[in-house]
């Protein structure tokens, strides 16, 4: 049996202290298979985004033990854990965190640079990713000169350039129109088929209906887990006629 | 990730923020200019100082009184100075010049001006101080025998009182009595506040007779034979006014000074230096106030930077590789406004500043890179250091 891409077990996580404290995650127990195509909804507050950070690696939990591949993050040292954020994760962040003043092409280029990709096999492979979001020609513009939709878009060129084995986004589509949303989750489709493993924060039921599992989060506990369609099998928008079906 | 990939990121870093980076390496570069330029003034007046000291010559002593008022048993007389010139007592003193001086106003046709020091002396004093006639001609012994009223004066006050005209054989007014330009004196380089040029030169006793009345002379200028013997007439000089003037020989206090060149080389030297330390104070506080400046800059960004070091952790980056970014950012402001603080300095320091010819001095470079490049790194560095260690979501979040 292949071990489980994420394990988490007993995750807690609480903010502040005394009168302030907030509960934000409350024992939460998930894993996630290599293939797997998960959606997490709930509502505005209910620790998403708190548990997307852990799944990162951007963040610590007050409690509970997190396993990436098979590896528990707390022990990871500065370097290994960089390493994973690099290698084997695409973070997208709800608030994009593009960095200002620098061109959208030289923000995806970050990640290979991090990775010590030479600069000619860089500026190409940012390019393609930029092909991807539909957004070749903004290459050169600043994250201030972007839309919001563009910036959101951007970041998601960021996440794929890496072609990482796990893929976290946090509301990916929250800015976007329904034709980018369409090209976005064509382009997660296609991972998906690839077999690369996808975890995404959405509000919007569409989306959550195209992954293969479907988690329920209220006030920082899964209430409800549902399969949608099997692991090994692509997803269902993969073969519905976008334009980047195979 | 190699080196020459971070320095490119660094270089990026740098151009993206333009504005800062200027304003930033502004700061660097006022604060090591102004050190180097203001210790270079110090020291350029000081040396101008002893180099106008220098000129006076170092064969030379000079007694002076130590009383104050006209006090008859501490007064230096004209008596005193002619028993220096004596080839048994004092075989080393080549020429003894008694001195008396007073500030007074010279007219010449409605015109006045105040001359800052009248003196009054006999003619062996011009070579004794080593201020020689550049027109015209000094007076004479004969003049001086005879209390002619001629007189040379300084460059300042020939461009006074007599602009485009020649003032030889003009005939000025000085204290009622009408006193005939005979000569003008050649230009000195003068330092500080006094004007060497604003003085006039007269007989001695022409000047007792007009100005000053017969009383105490102000100094004796005595002159030795060769530079070497300056201390032997010293002494000479002390035990023939020991003699005159009454002093038990092994008495602490004496009622004159007797003080060569070299001695006034040093007093002056002690105040020239304290001069130096002032501005270096001075500068130490402009670089203070740019190093301040600085940091403000660097801190004022350290939230936008924090932001930008938590999604370069988030996509990866090492702590290791961000710090490296951040230190040579820091590095390349402070050395770059650094190096062109030295070179603005360098430029400022061919001009004259309030009159004095700066002379730069190498350590005061090297001290204020020094102290800037420090202040770049330590306050660009310690931000970048403490938000690399922070977790990506934590400087996320910084604010
Ligand atoms: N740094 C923090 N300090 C204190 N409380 C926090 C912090 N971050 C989040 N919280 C709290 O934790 C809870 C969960 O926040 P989280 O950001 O995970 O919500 P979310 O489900 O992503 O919401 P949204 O859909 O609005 O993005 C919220 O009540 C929030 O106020
Ligand atoms: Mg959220």
């Amino acid at each position: 049996m292949t071990r489980p891409v994420l394990d988490v077990r007993d995750l807690k996580k609480i903010y502040g202290q005394g009168e302030a404290t907030v509960h934000a995650l409350r024992g939460v127990n998930l894993t996630v298979e290599r293939g797997d195509y998960v959606a997490i909804m709930g509502s505005s507050g209910s620790g998403k985004s708190t548990l997307m950070n852990i799944l990162g690696a951007l963040d610590i939990p007050s409690s509970g033990t997190y396993l990436l591949d098979g590896v528990d993050v707390s022990r990871l040292g500065d370097r290994q854990l960089a390493l994973a954020r690099n290698r084997l994760i695409g973070f997208i962040f709800q608030a994009f965190n593009l960095i200002p003043r620098t061109s959208a092409v030289a923000n995806v280029e970050l990640p290979l640079a991090y990775a010590g990709v030479k600069p000619k096999e860089r500026r190409r492979r940012a390019m393609a990713a930029l092909d991807i979001v539909g957004l070749a020609e903004r290459a050169k513009h600043e994250p201030n000169q972007l839309s919001g939709g563009q910036q959101q878009r951007v970041a998601v060129a960021r996440a794929l350039v890496t072609e990482p084995a796990l893929l976290l986004a946090d509301e990916p589509t929250g800015n976007l129109d329904t034709r980018s949303t369409e090209d976005v989750l064509n382009v997660f489709d296609q991972l998906s088929a690839a077999g690369r493993t996808i975890v995404l924060i959405t509000h919007e039921p569409e989306v959550g209906d195209r992954a293969k599992r479907l988690i329920r989060l209220v006030d920082g506990d899964i209430v409800a887990d549902v399969r949608q369609s099997p692991i090994h099998r692509p997803p269902v928008g993969a073969f519905s006629g976008g334009r980047h079906a195979q | 990730m190699s080196f020459y990939e971070v320095v490119r990121f660094a270089l990026r870093g740098l151009s993206a923020n333009k504005l800062r980076s200027a304003l930033t390496m502004l700061g660097i570069l006022i604060g090591v200019a102004a050190v180097i330029l203001l210790v270079a003034v110090g020291n350029g007046s000081a040396k101008a100082v002893s180099d106008r000291i220098e000129a006076l010559g170092t064969n030379t002593v000079t007694v002076m009184s130590t009383g104050r008022g006209g006090s008859s048993s501490t007064a230096l007389t004209k008596d005193m100075a002619d028993a220096l010139v004596d080839p048994v007592l004092a075989p080393d003193v080549k020429s003894v010049s008694p001195v008396v001086s007073s500030s007074s106003t010279v007219t010449y046709e409605g015109t006045d001006h105040d001359v800052s020091s009248f003196v009054g002396t006999t003619p062996g004093w011009f070579a004794a101080s080593n201020t020689p006639v550049g027109q015209g001609a000094a007076f004479t012994a004969d003049d001086e025998a005879q209390g002619r009223r001629v007189v040379v004066i300084g460059q300042t006050v020939a461009e006074e009182l007599f602009p485009g005209v020649d003032p030889i054989d003009k005939q000025v007014t000085v204290g009622g009595a009408l006193f005939t330009v005979i000569g003008v004196l050649e230009e000195k380089s003068s330092t500080g506040f006094q004007d060497a040029n604003d003085t006039a030169v007269a007989p001695l006793t022409a000047v007792r007779q007009v100005l000053t009345g017969y009383g105490s002379l102000n100094s004796i200028l005595v002159e030795a034979k060769d530079p070497d013997k300056v201390d032997a007439v010293q002494s000479e000089v002390s035990t023939i006014l020991n003699q005159k003037m009454n002093v038990t020989t092994g008495s602490s206090t004496t009622p004159y000074r007797i003080q060569n060149a070299s001695q006034l080389l040093e007093t002056q030297t002690e105040t020239a230096d304290t001069f130096t330390t002032l501005l270096g104070a001075v500068a130490a506080i402009s670089l203070l106030v740019g190093g301040i400046g600085i940091t403000n800059i660097m801190l004022v960004t350290v939230t936008e930077r924090t932001r930008e070091i938590g999604i370069r952790k988030a996509l990866g980056a090492p702590r290791r590789v961000i710090l490296t970014q951040f230190l040579i950012e820091a590095t390349l402001l402070s050395v770059i406004g650094g190096a062109l603080g030295v070179a603005a300095a360098l430029i400022g320091s061919n001009f004259e500043i309030v009159g004095v010819k700066p002379v730069i001095v190498p350590s005061s470079v090297g001290l204020a890179l020094g102290v800037s490049i420090a202040i770049g790194l330590f306050f660009g560095g310690l931000p970048a250091s403490r938000a690399a260690r922070l977790r990506p979501i934590d400087a996320l979040r910084y604010e």
